[in-house]
């Protein structure tokens, strides 16, 4: 484990190539996952502003290094507790881009078939646990998730995530404490955006570093550049790895900026602009795009075709979610409780 | 003179009482700068400052046990939580300390809660709830549902006012919907205190919140049909106002009881089962109760429309109860 660097974020160096293990693939699978992610948000925004979509729109714009990153360490057999900017991490866990825009427009053939809304969703036939809204509500659950693993024997990680504004729910502190005791095979990533809804966190917290919990539940931290795909991916495949070699959880701050309003609504004023300028300056996605190109990872070509692919399965995915029907009202009556065997 | 939102009107509510007792503060996520997830608060900290009107960390265990220690110090705290599906968060706070310190040593709580609540706005299962059920179980509570501008405003002070815990529910669906012309003097509307919506001599449907505009509704369609109903706002739900309920079925002999949450263990049970037992001897038929269906809150609309009542539903269930 990487000794935690309580300031400076951890970042990519070019010389960590050969520890991540990724083969030409992988790289190129990485690029089509956050764009993939950002294309199917910014596509949800319109959709948005032409009032077809029902609810708020909270986007992870910003956010596609960390939960494609993270979530791409996962084995098959892992399971994945995501937040609401985590698009990233259900599409790299095998969510179809269909399902995701049906669920956006309420359709029957969304993941949860029109009863929730939004980032609202899981699917555990891919490994998926559905969030509650309710921030923090899913660690203990994670924890859960881990206890099983080890009972069972199955050698599987939970990973889940946070925001810094969930961080400072008491689910955050009871299921990272418990977690610890318990030796479990969790991975939990603060996705410090430095705002919750429209609280800074120098409000949320006297805490200079949200990692520094850490420490009090006896469990290792790391501090991670958010916008670095592959310190991210790097950072967690080590903390799976500690995880699956039966010594506990981590706890993995990934510092990022949110790059648009809480959610389509908010004009997000109480940023100030400068930050917003900074940091689009790193926007993950480029910073990748840059860091392929310098290292000759791909050629144009392979980058095209990746581009025209996703552009064409967002395309597609949401002409097949406006086409396809909305849930009958009866149908509101099925599935509140489980069938008995 | 200008018509006052339902929203607007809670936000003078708040201001009066904070310009009028020093004691009173504000504190919530995001109530601050940004005027709270739904407005009801802006501007206030840019009248009253950052000591009163207090943006606090997400942590709404915290947000209830920490106004009710700045109450029992003598303080009037009014604390927001976001959306009324987060009270579970505060639930210990709520239900076993803020509810029962005063029976148990003597404490004064004067601590209001406000709990934007209510469906009908697409939020799916966990932004449109009608948890007050969960809350008229416990003793030491009191908890109000206004439907109208002038009570959320009179309701919001004298909850200020008031040396008890109370629950505000706000219907986020009435934020906007629902205006009205508010007297220029200070008034408060008194907790405990049903109010006649409209009179009627076929019927009775009891309901509060934003079922009352349903509910008015379904009057309005049923007046065509030669059937006239009486509607009766309950606003206070613990304490509520048996005798104005008892009178009105007294004056009717026919019961309609109409609430938003899922039907089984709703408020509206406890309605029913007070008319039946105080007042069985003025009826000529069952009490009847209509109410949302025992599902989650679903969030796709046809589901929603399906799930929820509104003022055709509420007619039919009239209809059904005068053919009896
Ligand atoms: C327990 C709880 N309280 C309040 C809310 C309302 N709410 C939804 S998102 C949000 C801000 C979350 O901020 P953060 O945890 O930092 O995550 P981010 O949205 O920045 O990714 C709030 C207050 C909620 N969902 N859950």
């Amino acid at each position: 484990m990487p000794k935690s660097k309580k300031e400076n974020p951890i970042t990519f160096r070019k010389d960590d190539i050969p520890s991540l293990e990724f083969s030409h693939e992988d790289f190129l699978n990485l690029y089509y996952f956050m764009k993939l992610s950002r294309e199917i948000e910014l596509r949800v925004i319109n959709l948005y502003r032409q009032g077809k979509i029902l609810g708020g729109v909270y986007s992870g714009i910003g956010h596609e290094a960390i939960s494609v990153g993270s979530t791409f360490v996962l084995g098959e057999e892992d399971i994945l507790l995501p937040m609401h900017r985590d698009m990233g991490a259900h599409l790299v866990k095998g969510q179809t881009v269909e399902r995701i825009l049906a669920q956006y427009l309420g359709k029957e053939a969304g993941v949860t078939r029109g009863r929730d809304g939004n980032m609202h969703h899981g699917d555990l036939s891919r490994g998926i646990v559905g969030m509650i809204s309710h921030l923090a509500a899913m660690i203990p659950v994670a924890a859960g998730v881990a206890l099983a693993s080890k009972l069972q024997k199955k050698n599987r990680v939970a990973l889940t995530f946070v925001g810094d504004g969930g961080s400072n729910v008491g689910d955050f502190h009871e299921g990272l404490n418990f977690a610890g005791a318990l030796k479990l095979p969790m991975v939990l990533v603060i996705e410090n955006n430095q705002f919750a809804y429209s609280t800074p966190i120098s409000k949320q917290t006297a805490a200079k570093n949200l990692v520094d919990r850490a420490a009090g539940y006896g469990i290792p931290g790391v501090i991670v550049d958010g916008n670095d795909v592959l310190a991210v991916a790097k950072v967690c495949r080590e903390a799976v790895e500690r995880a699956r070699a039966g010594r506990g959880p981590t706890l993995i701050e990934a510092k990022t900026m949110r790059m648009r309003g809480h959610s389509e609504h908010d004009d997000h004023a109480y940023v100030p602009p400068e930050l917003l300028e900074t940091w689009k300056g790193r926007d993950p996605i480029q910073q990748y795009e840059r860091f392929l190109t310098e290292n000759t990872l791909w050629t144009s070509d392979e980058r095209e075709e990746i581009e025209a692919r996703v552009k064409k399965e967002v395309d597609d995915g949401v002409d097949f979610a406006e086409k396809s029907p909305f849930p009958r009202g009866e149908q509101a009556l099925e599935d509140v409780y489980a069938p008995v065997e | 003179m200008a018509e006052t939102t339902y929203l607007e009107a809670i936000k003078q509510g708040l201001r009066e009482e904070l310009l009028r007792d020093e004691r009173v503060f504000l504190l919530g996520e995001d109530i601050g700068v940004y005027g709270g997830a739904f407005k009801v608060t802006k501007g206030l900290v840019e009248e009253f400052g950052e000591e009163r009107i207090i943006d606090t960390p997400l942590s709404e265990s915290a947000i209830i046990g920490a106004a009710m220690g700045a109450a029992v110090m003598g303080m009037r705290p009014v604390a927001e939580i976001q959306f009324s599906d987060f009270s579970t968060n505060a639930f210990t706070q709520i239900v076993n300390n803020v509810a029962k310190a005063h029976y148990r040593y003597g404490a004064v709580v004067p601590l209001t809660i406000r709990c934007p609540s209510g469906g009908n706005v697409h939020g799916g299962p966990y932004h449109s709830q009608n948890p007050e059920a969960w809350f008229t179980q416990v003793p030491g509570l009191k908890v109000v549902a206004p439907s109208t501008a002038y009570d959320a405003k009179g309701l919001i002070k004298a909850a200020i006012r008031d040396n008890n815990p109370v629950i505000f529910f706000e219907h986020k669906y009435l934020y906007r919907r629902i205006k009205e012309t508010l007297p220029n003097e200070d008034f408060i509307v008194p907790i405990g205190k049903a109010k006649v919506q409209r009179e009627g001599q076929d019927m009775s449907i009891i309901t509060y919140g934003a079922m009352v505009h349903y509910s008015l509704e379904a009057a309005q369609i049923l007046e065509k049909e030669g059937i006239s109903v009486e509607v009766v706002d309950l606003r206070s739900l613990l304490p509520f106002d048996k005798d104005r309920i008892l009178e009105s079925v007294k004056k009717t002999s026919r019961v309609l009881v109409a609430y938003e949450a899922p039907l089984t263990g709703g408020f509206g049970g406890e309605i029913a089962a007070v008319i039946a037992d105080e007042g069985f001897e003025f009826l000529d038929a069952p009490v009847r109760r209509i109410a949302s269906l025992d599902t989650p809150v679903p969030f796709s609309p046809p589901l929603e429309e399906f799930y929820m009542p509104n003022p055709e539903k509420i007619a039919e269930a009239a209809r059904n109860l005068m053919a009896y």
